[in-house]
């Protein structure tokens, strides 16, 4: 029988073949947990009434409100980082950045089982490891047995031909692939990108789309691991021989193609991911706040493109422009190459790297009746920290123009 | 297992930051957490709902982030069941691992109202309604799940077993 990126990876790591519904237990060779999940964890831990059975696969990342916003969460991080020096674990504090990028730029390995206590994990499937997010005691189990047990998921093709055409990003493309399957198209499904388009896309461009798998339900986005990955791990000292592919008949529950040369920019309008809407659509909606970061969209080439629209311009009187690059590397980069001098000129705030106002903790709270447009992955009520404001979704080209111009407005006239 | 109750009912796309919001899980009290359960949705819900109450939604009930204080509020309200058509993946696997019953029942939102007294019984795949009179089956969860939840969870399933037993 011929096998999907996601039956090659769980085969290869049980040593026998499995397939699509196989209900299997499979080691684990990389578990991640942060501030908002790890708490949960170490407690399911000791309840557990074991200890780590590998800290150096282990790894805890301080991101979903640093630095600490209130006594509580100081005493949540307090208590993980104990918890790190106690165990010898890996421990990325405040500014290091968002979990997801970290993984991807230190940790990550192709044919590996990645359990991360962060629904976004899927974000590494990029780099063609079988990575999904879980709970917080599922992953106290991976952390005390070094295993889980899966459901081995159909999976939804996704084929898409062409080069992306001016102005239309990897976020429009995912974004584009979530309004046609729906917010739940691809449910307890392996989502395997394939195609001509796939030579264009850069890693960063991979990582965006791999991050929304599960705003289509998805348990993991897959992607194969062809020149571009090789050469990105070497550059970040992976060197590896891997190749990845699907065998050319796998079977497929589900499929799509697209053609890539036939999409256009997109914004998803509120409250849903997959209420998306060309952005000659929304024109002109006003916006308050504009946000660019994010495991989706805060990377390098995400924080340029912006720049190239806020060089020698000015945010709008009326919004607040909010730039928090991935991480610490990336901050690093963007500081040297001068972008970020661009953004303080053009008038927008940076924060330190992580999660940030994406998920309302703090650092961008939307007041009563506002409206944000962000290069986040969810547009949930709420979802920003005041459930009486909206979200739209975009890629950092249409935020930054909105920054600039005060509404939402089309790149390509 | 038997469980009935009176149901309170969601539509489609329940998502995990209208189960229990961002903001609110900046502490492990889940007592104190619990009170601010589906606040976007109806902030009267948690002064309205009684233990042994059931929540039936739509489709993909849970979508969303991996907090596992989703299902731990709704657990600590006392809510007995949670049916819908179906789960998103990772709101699945928590509720069964902190042993709140989950049953996947499509169609039973038709013939089920907000207020019904219903009678699940997870043993036998049956759900009754009392009010209407009117009865539906479903598909059982695997019996390696029923496991988990007959212990309360899976942290007191492994606790027994010492391992998965699949």
């Amino acid at each position: 029988m011929s096998l999907t990126l996601a039956e090659k990876i769980l085969s290869s790591k049980t040593g026998s073949r499995v397939e699509a519904g196989d209900i299997i237990v499979t080691s684990v060779d990389l578990i991640m947990a942060h501030d908002g999940t790890a708490p949960i964890a170490i407690n399911q831990l000791k309840e557990l009434g074991l200890n780590v059975f590998d800290p150096s696969k282990i790894i805890l990342v301080l991101d979903h409100a640093t630095p600490s916003p209130k006594e509580t969460v100081s005493n949540l991080h307090k208590m993980i980082r104990e918890f790190a020096w106690k165990n010898n674990i890996k421990l990325y504090d405040v500014g290091c950045g968002v979990c997801h990028q970290i993984l991807v730029e230190n940790h990550v390995n192709p044919l590996t089982v990645v359990l991360g206590a962060d629904s976004h994990t899927c974000t590494h499937g990029a780099l063609g490891a079988f990575a999904t997010g879980m709970g917080s005691t599922d992953i106290a189990v991976a952390m005390g047995y070094g295993q889980t047990w899966l459901k081995v998921p159909h999976t939804y093709k996704i084929k898409i031909d062409g080069k992306l055409p001016p102005h239309v990003y990897s976020k429009d493309l995912i974004l584009t692939i979530i309004k046609k399957i729906t917010a739940s198209g691809a449910t307890y499904m392996s989502m395997e990108f394939q195609g001509s388009t796939l030579k264009h896309l850069t890693m960063e461009d991979r990582f965006t789309i791999a991050n929304m798998a599960i705003e289509a339900g998805g348990k993991t986005g897959l992607f194969p691991v062809d020149e571009t990955t090789i050469k990105y791990l070497a550059n970040t000292g992976r060197s590896t021989n891997i190749r990845l592919e699907p065998d050319p008949d796998a079977y497929y529950q589900k499929e799509l193609e697209l053609d890539a040369t036939q999409l256009q920019p997109v914004v998803a309008a509120p409250d849903q991911v997959d209420n998306v809407h060309p952005v000659s659509e929304l024109e002109g909606q006003e916006v308050n706040q504009v946000f660019i970061g994010t495991c989706t969209n805060g990377r390098l080439s995400d924080l340029q493109t912006a720049a190239r629209i806020l060089k020698g311009n000015k945010v709008n009187s009326r919004v607040r422009l909010i730039i928090q690059p991935s991480s610490a590397k990336i901050y690093l980069q963007a500081l040297k190459t001068g972008l970020i001098e661009t953004f303080i000129e053009a008038g927008a705030t940076v924060n330190p790297p992580g999660c940030g106002p994406c998920i309302g903790r703090h650092l961008g709270i939307l007041a009563d009746g506002e409206i944000c447009l962000s290069t986040q992955n969810r547009n949930f009520k709420g979802r920003m920290g005041n459930p009486n404001s909206k979200i739209y979704l975009s890629n950092p080209e249409i935020a930054a123009l909105a920054a600039v111009k005060g509404y939402i407005t089309n790149p390509t006239k | 297992m038997i469980l009935k109750g009176r149901v309170w009912k969601f539509g489609d796309n329940v998502n995990t930051d209208e189960i229990i919001a961002g903001k609110r899980l900046l502490t492990l009290d889940f007592n104190e957490i619990a009170k601010y359960a589906f606040e976007a949705i109806d902030p009267e819900f948690t002064k309205k709902v009684k233990p042994g109450d059931i929540i039936i939604a739509g489709d993909n009930f849970g979508c969303g982030s991996s907090r596992e204080q989703a299902p731990i509020v709704i657990k600590k309200l006392g809510v007995s069941a949670v049916i819908a058509n179906y789960f998103a993946r990772i709101f699945f696997r928590n509720a069964i691992n902190i042993g709140l019953p989950l049953i996947e029942a499509p169609g039973a939102y038709q013939i089920i109202n907000e207020g019904d007294i219903i009678e699940v019984n997870l043993t036998e795949g049956v759900i009754k309604n009392f009010t209407t009179n009117k009865e539906i089956r479903f598909k059982k969860i695997p019996k390696f799940l029923t496991e988990i939840l007959a212990e309360g969870g899976v942290i007191n399933y492994l606790r027994k077993n010492g391992e998965f037993k699949i």
